[in-house]
């Protein structure tokens, strides 16, 4: 059974895919989720210039679901350019750079100075929902400002191909995909953190993130993460490739969620729920499943909930 | 449910009145809380204060009934913290990370440096109750933030040894340096079975220098930026291991420790960026 994917040109040795905001901020991190079995790795997201992030309590979960407002930080290009360059140089799995910026003018400015950087993919982070009082509302959440991001960074990416990060607190994820695909995106990251949301200690009566409100992850939001991938590739008419994250804790969970429509999926909270070898776990998990099934090549699943219901409807 | 291997306490903090307050020193402070969270010597909690922030904090005690943290009011949070009173609501999660750990019977040479004290006595503690000869090695700045004589004095099988870098109580120079000395004066290297340190960064390199040239095992407690606690964040992801101090550390024995490439030279910050030691 093969795991491996190949994305746009690029060679995935499974479709596991460290998610940004988890470890990611140097190269030892990258190597380490490679070591631990992720097929693809992403940066945390990556500020053209230094960007603090919210005071601690930044990260809290239960079984259920994890909330976080670490709130971006970051140091800057030249840590990136520092980091990047380290870890290209054995390089063990594809390296997909997340940027973030506060204007459509500096996306295009961050942009430029990562792609020189020569990652596989960029990942362009519209659609954090713990910067608001900040960032003001999301790009992701306007068909209008998302492609106008889009547009920014496809001017001064070059070859490589961009990857629009979407956010699922919206009326249409569809409309605002094909916005961005008309704008040039290659591909999407499908999806954010849902929410925001909010925990409050009973005793003290005050939020627990110093924050207040905080993304939602973890197991809870799978089912919206399946719903908006599918959304996303019955609106793009699968020809975009989609990283599919959110809630993904098994080899099961992944697999459902390429059946939606992903190519790739991206880990983030299980990592806090079983360990770093969630990786080596989850891919172990999907070849169990598809050696029972007599699925040979794992790229045969994508989108195949898509084709089983037109084959239904077409009866 | 696939397997939880963080037990769910540990990612959601819990606010507990403060039980008593004392002062160390004059920055030194220690808080009681009528919890016990399990915690093992050299583990640290989360400690939240509502509203302000949450940073993380050695263990100084958990006797199964009340867990104290003793702490250098050196920050915002940290100052706050020492102006609270009995009664005064923090939140607490964990305990995290890694611990000391020894045989029954074993001979350990503890070296605690400013208010590394506090851990290291509760390491003392534990290991004194699993019959351990103790050889405990204090050292600060001065004799006004030597933490903790009387405790260690109090526990059987126990030798202390103190020093000061200005020499106004005890050996005057490092901890390290005494350490060094008595192992060459007194008893054979091999009457220690194994050395562990809490305190600065440079006294944990000195130590893990001896430690490496002697041949004696040591274990040492390892700080570095961290957010959540429970490996997520990333922010304590050393070079060029990629572990995470959270979870793999804070407590890693000398061998890792002389894999850490940082270790001795620099830690990140915040943001990730490297700060000289």
């Amino acid at each position: 059974m093969d795991l491996s994917q190949k994305i746009l040109g690029i060679h995935f040795p499974n479709p596991t895919v460290l998610a940004s905001g988890i470890w990611g901020i140097t190269a030892a991190s990258w190597r380490a989720a490679a070591r631990a079995g992720a097929g693809g790795v992403t940066t945390k997201s990556l500020w053209l210039k230094e960007h603090r992030g919210h005071a601690s309590p930044v990260i809290i979960a239960t079984d259920h679901w994890t909330l976080n407002a670490v709130g971006v930080p970051d140091a800057g290009i030249e840590k990136a350019r520092e980091e990047i360059g380290d870890y290209q140089k054995d390089q063990p799995v594809p390296l997909i750079a997340n940027i973030i910026a506060d204007t459509v003018e500096n996306y295009g400015k961050t942009a430029q100075a990562i792609a020189k950087l020569k990652p596989e993919f960029l990942e362009v982070n519209i659609s954090c929902p713990n910067v608001e009082d900040e960032l003001g509302k999301p790009f992701a959440c306007s068909s209008h400002a998302a492609a106008a991001v889009t547009k920014a960074v496809k001017a001064v990416s070059g070859k490589i191909p961009v990857f629009i990060k979407l956010s699922p607190n919206v009326d249409s994820i569809a409309a605002i995909a094909q916005s961005c695909a008309a704008a040039g995106a290659d591909g999407f990251t499908v999806i954010n953190t849902v929410g925001p949301g909010m925990a409050i200690d009973l005793k003290s009566r005050m939020p627990i993130l110093t924050n207040r409100v905080g993304g939602l992850s973890g197991p809870a939001i799978k089912p919206i993460a399946v719903r908006c991938i599918a959304d996303v590739y019955r609106a793009t008419e699968g020809k975009l490739p989609i990283i599919g994250t959110g809630g993904v804790m098994t080899g099961e969970d992944a697999l459902e969620l390429m059946l939606a429509g992903a190519s790739l999926v991206g880990i983030g909270s299980a990592v806090g729920y079983r360990g770093s070898k969630v990786f080596s776990l989850v891919c172990a998990e999907m070849e169990a499943w598809c050696e029972r099934e007599g699925v040979k090549k794992i790229g045969e699943m994508v989108g195949g909930m898509q084709r089983k219901l037109k084959m239904q409807n077409s009866k | 449910m696939p397997p939880r291997n963080i037990p769910l306490h540990t990612r959601l903090p819990k606010t507990y009145h403060i039980a008593s307050v004392k002062r160390e020193t004059e920055q030194v402070t220690s808080c009681t809380f009528d919890v016990s969270l399990g915690s093992r010597p050299g583990q640290f909690v989360m400690l939240w204060l509502p509203g302000v922030e949450e940073i993380p904090m050695s263990v100084a005690n958990d006797d199964g009934k009340q867990l104290q943290i003793t702490f250098f009011a050196i920050g915002e949070t940290t100052r706050k913290l020492a102006s609270m009173k009995k009664g005064d609501l923090v939140g607490l999660r964990g305990p995290f990370g890694t611990f000391y750990e020894w045989k029954p019977k074993q001979h350990l040479a503890l070296v605690a440096g400013g208010y590394g004290a506090a851990p290291m006595y509760f390491a003392a503690r534990e290991a004194a109750k699993d019959g351990c000869t103790l050889s405990v090695f204090v050292g600060a700045r001065s004799k006004g933030h030597l933490l903790y004589l009387p405790a260690f004095r109090k526990l059987p099988r126990t030798t202390l040894y103190v020093s000061t870098d200005d020499g106004s109580q005890g050996f005057k120079g490092f901890n390290v340096q005494l350490l060094e000395k008595t192992l060459k004066e007194g008893a054979s290297p091999l009457a220690i079975d194994q050395i562990f340190a809490c305190g600065p960064e440079r006294m944990l390199k000195s130590v893990s220098d001896l430690s490496f040239r002697t041949k004696i095992p040591g274990q040492l407690s390892l700080e570095r930026y961290m957010k959540c606690g429970f490996g997520l964040c990333g922010n304590c992801v050393v070079d060029p291991l990629g572990i995470r101090l959270c979870t793999d550390g804070p407590v890693v024995r000398n061998d890792i420790a002389r894999k850490i490439t940082e270790f001795g030279k620099y830690h990140r910050d915040e943001l990730g960026r490297k700060k000289m030691v």
